[in-house]
């Protein structure tokens, strides 16, 4: 099987030829070992790296465990929430973890539609942190009810009392986005894992691997006619996934824009949601991708050409996201509606600035350094702005949470809102659900979609079949869509 | 790779019947002319097993495009319509109409803000969603069913071999199901394929689980049941104890309630009383002629001050005595209304007294009010549930009753006088 031969700088920007994806001396045997040998190093060979990481995030879990108990067993008064700001920290979390998904999402679904083949490096560990990240948005509208233990009352359930949800509601479609998006995302991520657990079943040497791999691979035997369909049902999950994604934020915008607050009720919510949030996801991505490339050896997969590329989405999406700032000043000034101006100046100089300014340096200024290609290829240098970028985001939906609901239109009624310990402890505790899901992942499961890989690299079709050479070989679909 | 001679391994030393064929090739071409060959000898079991799929290999192999997406499609309108039917359902729909659906099922009018019960723009999200879920399950599980996955038992996974599918190694097999498998003919032809091996994959005998697994597998299905049976238990069986307060909600909270025992007071009580003298706002009943019918301490000769005397109160005290006194007075104060009736005819005293005895009739409007508010002997009080301005309304009917059966002529004015002759 051929390969590309010698270190490459694969960032280079000749249209004449194209790019490898994948640099160094591979062929689909190395590309197998070095994917899977990860998620299978023996428990006493764990690196002692693994473990502190390991340790920390689950004791941070553990942090997250005991907040949200003491919230359960005290009520929400132990949050800093008030009558204005009956919001607070638990939405902001939810709107940014749900935003941090939405990366995953565009590398498995959007760009495996536009036929971008550099997204196989990263898409199985995209997806995985667009589940993680699901998973910990999901808990907080869960907490935030206040009475837990009716947390059903959010699903159309029968019940003796006859009792419905408001389906104009947009907390209920909120509901039925993200829930649909959690099952989406995981099936997606599933399916994708399929070839890959089969991969991981057969090369193991121990009978628990073998049986766990074994089930979860469900008899995957790498048929061509099981092939035919699981492309096409990859394809149509692709299709699916695409409206999807879109819509959960749009939806999630809706939270705010369907109210008549001043600050939240604006059209321009649904597109400004959906590019902060691939924004702030691939910044996410990013900020994992630089380590886990790192330590798990997958240099050679994960290239820099991966990361440039994900650093210019970080900056298109980031300069859309300034844009709707800066339209969001301008209707306010347009519209002519004192309170909506308001809302603005007091967002800009008001008591929230100091929040306000630090979204704005972080979202809308640090990424426009990427339009320098010394920067956009430097991993310490992004690995910054990435992780400004995750800071920023969070303070976007900070800024468009606090700002509109301490200040609206009856000044007797405004109060400042501060957070407490366990809004700051939730906050933490919820990174650390998320790294320790992850942590778990990168230990157990393939980071990088083997067969995907595979299917790309130089020579996979064959020389002659279907009449492509090898020097069309990365043009072929990794999973030939359009069949 | 050599295309005459390929290696040819002993046979599987599996016990059981021959499953299947298997040829290893090593590259994406090789297997390629190989299933090119196979389709065109016309066989129909068998398949090529590839760790990536390979482009155009479905083709070369004369698979047809799959039905999938046609269960996605089918899918995908599935879950609109349920997004739409459920939220018409649960919000739009009115339970008159389906009285015979059982209540926890029901749905209503729910009316929010006075906006319309069913507004198909604001139904869009939760339809889109269900959409989009529904086509999703279509497409995981209709691909699952179609492949056949989860499949517990493959014979291929005996050939030690194949497990190189998964890595870089591309198979094909041939299956002895095939009408045109022959031990011997189909192994001579696989032999041309240019295969670099060819093996023959045997079944493996089935193997019994370990004794252990049983006893525990038996053991858990029992314990399996029994919550299943104490639900059944307590759905049917009748219990005098409360039910379990699982969720507190603040309903048992450590304090003092109405009507307990307080140590705390010398009086032992937990409800205190108003200290003396306290008049609640309008409580403070200073006119007792019209509060307690009461004048200097004795029943009032007359109707209050603040009681206009109309065709007003008169309607209204008739329509308040119909309605509260009737039933053992009748209509016309007689003392047969339809209780009394009815206590003759079943051999029971009530001594209901009639207004035109005389003794009523030379009871003082006072006492009246006294009687109604109080009650007399065995007559119930109606202060509780008749307000004070009502219940001289009703004296004032009374005394026109007790009038009518006791005018004379000289109580009608001269021009009545003069028609009456
Ligand atoms: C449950 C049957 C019942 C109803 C209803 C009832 N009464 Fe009487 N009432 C009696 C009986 C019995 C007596 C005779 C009491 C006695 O002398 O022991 C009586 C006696 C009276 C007397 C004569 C008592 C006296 O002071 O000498 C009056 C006047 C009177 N009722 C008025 C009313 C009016 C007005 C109502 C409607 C507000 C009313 N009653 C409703 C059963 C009833």
């Amino acid at each position: 099987m051929a390969s590309i031969v010698g270190e490459v700088d694969n960032t280079m920007q000749d249209p004449r030829r194209r790019a490898p994806l994948v640099t160094g001396q591979h062929d689909a045997a190395s590309i197998t070992r070095s994917v899977a040998s990860i998620a299978e190093i023996p428990v006493d060979q764990t690196p002692l790296g693994w473990y502190v990481g390991f340790g920390i995030s689950a004791t941070i879990t553990a942090i997250l465990g005991f907040a949200v108990f003491w919230l359960l067993f005290n009520g929400v008064g132990v949050w800093g929430v008030n009558n204005p700001a009956g919001w607070g920290f638990a939405i902001i979390n939810f709107v940014f973890w749900v935003g941090i998904g939405h990366a995953g999402t565009l590398i498995s679904a959007i760009l495996f539609l536009f036929r971008q083949h550099w997204r196989t490096a990263i898409n199985r560990f995209a997806e995985a942190m667009t589940i993680f990240a699901v998973i910990c948005a999901g808990l907080f509208p869960g907490i935030h009810i206040g009475r837990v233990w009716l947390a059903f009352y959010l699903f159309p359930i029968p019940n003796q009392m006859a009792m419905w949800p408001n389906f104009r509601s947009p907390l209920l479609w909120d509901v039925f986005a993200v829930g649909t998006y959690f099952t989406v995302s995981l099936l997606f991520w599933y399916v994708g894992l399929i070839p890959d657990l089969a991969t991981l079943r057969d090369r193991a040497t121990n009978k628990w691997r073998k049986l766990i791999y074994g089930a979860l691979a469900m008899g995957w035997t790498g048929s061509m006619r099981h092939w035919h369909r699981y492309e096409r049902a990859y394809l149509i999950l692709a299709a699916l996934a695409t409206p999807l994604v879109l819509s959960v934020h749009s939806v999630v915008s809706f939270d705010f824009a369907i109210a008549q607050l001043p600050g939240w009720h604006t059209t321009i919510f649904p597109p400004y949601f959906v590019a902060g949030a691939i924004f702030s996801g691939f910044g996410m991505v990013v900020t994992l991708a630089v380590p886990a490339r790192q330590w798990c050896g997958l240099k050679h997969i994960i290239t820099l050409r991966h990361l440039e590329n994900m650093n210019k989405v970080i900056l298109a999406t980031g300069s859309m996201v300034g844009y709707a700032y800066a339209m969001e000043f301008f209707i306010a000034w347009y519209s002519g509606n004192s309170y909506e101006q308001f809302a603005f100046i007091n967002r800009a100089m008001g008591p929230y600035a100091w929040a306000y300014w630090t979204m704005v340096s972080c979202n809308v200024i640090s990424p426009q350094l990427f339009w320098f290609k010394a920067i956009r290829t430097s991993v310490p240098a992004m690995f910054i702005v990435s992780i400004f970028v995750n800071i920023g985001m969070w303070f976007e939906r900070f800024v468009i949470v606090i700002t509109s609901l301490t200040q609206d239109f009856l000044p007797s009624s405004w109060d400042y809102y501060t957070p407490t310990a366990f809004d700051w402890l939730t906050l933490l505790g919820s990174f650390g659900l998320f790294f320790t899901l992850f942590l778990l992942f990168c230990r157990f499961l393939p980071m990088v979609a083997i067969a995907e890989v595979k299917a790309i690299m130089p020579g996979a079709h064959g020389a002659h079949g279907h009449g492509h050479g090898d020097e069309h070989a990365e043009h072929a679909p990794a999973m030939e869509a359009a069949r | 790779m050599s295309h005459a001679s390929p290696k040819t391994v002993a046979v599987s030393t599996e016990p059981g019947a021959l499953a299947y064929y298997l040829l290893e090739f090593e590259t994406p071409d090789a297997i390629r002319s190989a299933a090119r060959r196979v389709n065109e000898a016309g066989w129909t079991r068998w398949d090529t097993h590839t760790p990536y799929p390979i482009h155009g290999l479905d083709a070369t192999m004369g698979v047809r495009p799959t039905v999938l997406p046609v269960i996605v499609f089918v899918c995908g309108c599935l879950g609109a319509l349920t997004g739409l039917a459920l939220q018409w359902w649960a919000n739009a729909s009115d339970p008159a109409n389906f009285k015979f659906i059982p209540t926890f099922l029901q749905g209503y009018h729910f009316l929010i803000s006075g906006k319309p019960y069913f507004s198909l723009p604001a139904n869009i999200p939760v339809i889109f969603e269900l959409t989009i879920l529904f086509s999703a399950f279509g497409a995981v599980f209709g691909m699952l069913g179609l492949n056949f996955l989860p499949d517990l038992y493959n014979a291929l996974f005996n050939s030690r071999r194949f497990a190189r599918v998964t890595d870089d190694r591309f198979f094909i097999s041939l299956d002895a199901r095939d009408p045109r498998f022959d031990e011997r003919k189909t192994r001579e032809f696989a032999e041309t394929l240019g295969a670099a091996v060819v093996e023959d994959v045997r079944h493996s005998p089935w193997t019994a689980p370990p004794q252990w697994m049983v006893h525990v597998g038996v053991v858990a299905s029992i314990v399996a049941l029994v919550p299943l049976a104490l639900i059944a238990r307590s759905w049917t069986a009748k219990s005098p104890l409360p039910r379990f307060h699982i969720v507190q909600d603040m309903d048992n909270q450590e304090r003092y309630k109405a009507q307990m025992e307080n140590p705390i007071f010398a009086d032992g009580r937990a409800t205190r009383l108003p200290a003396e003298g306290t008049v609640a706002i309008g409580e403070l009943y200073e006119d007792t002629h019209y509060w307690y019918g009461l004048v200097d301490g004795k029943p009032a000769e007359t109707m209050p001050e603040r009681v206009e005397l109309n065709e007003a109160l008169m309607e209204r005290g008739r329509k308040l005595f119909d309605i509260n006194c009737s039933a053992c007075h009748g209509y016309d104060g007689a003392a047969y209304g339809a209780i009394r009736v009815r206590a003759d005819a079943i051999g029971n005293v009530l001594a209901v007294r009639s207004f035109y005895e005389r003794s009523v009739m030379e009871k003082s409007v006072g006492h009246l009010f006294n009687t109604i508010t109080n009650g007399f002997q065995t007559m119930p009080a109606y202060g509780h549930r008749v307000s004070t301005e009502d219940r001289w309304a009703i004296v004032a009917y009374v005394r026109a009753l007790q009038r009518s059966r006791s005018a004379s002529v000289d109580d009608l004015t001269t021009e009545e006088r003069a028609r009456l002759r």
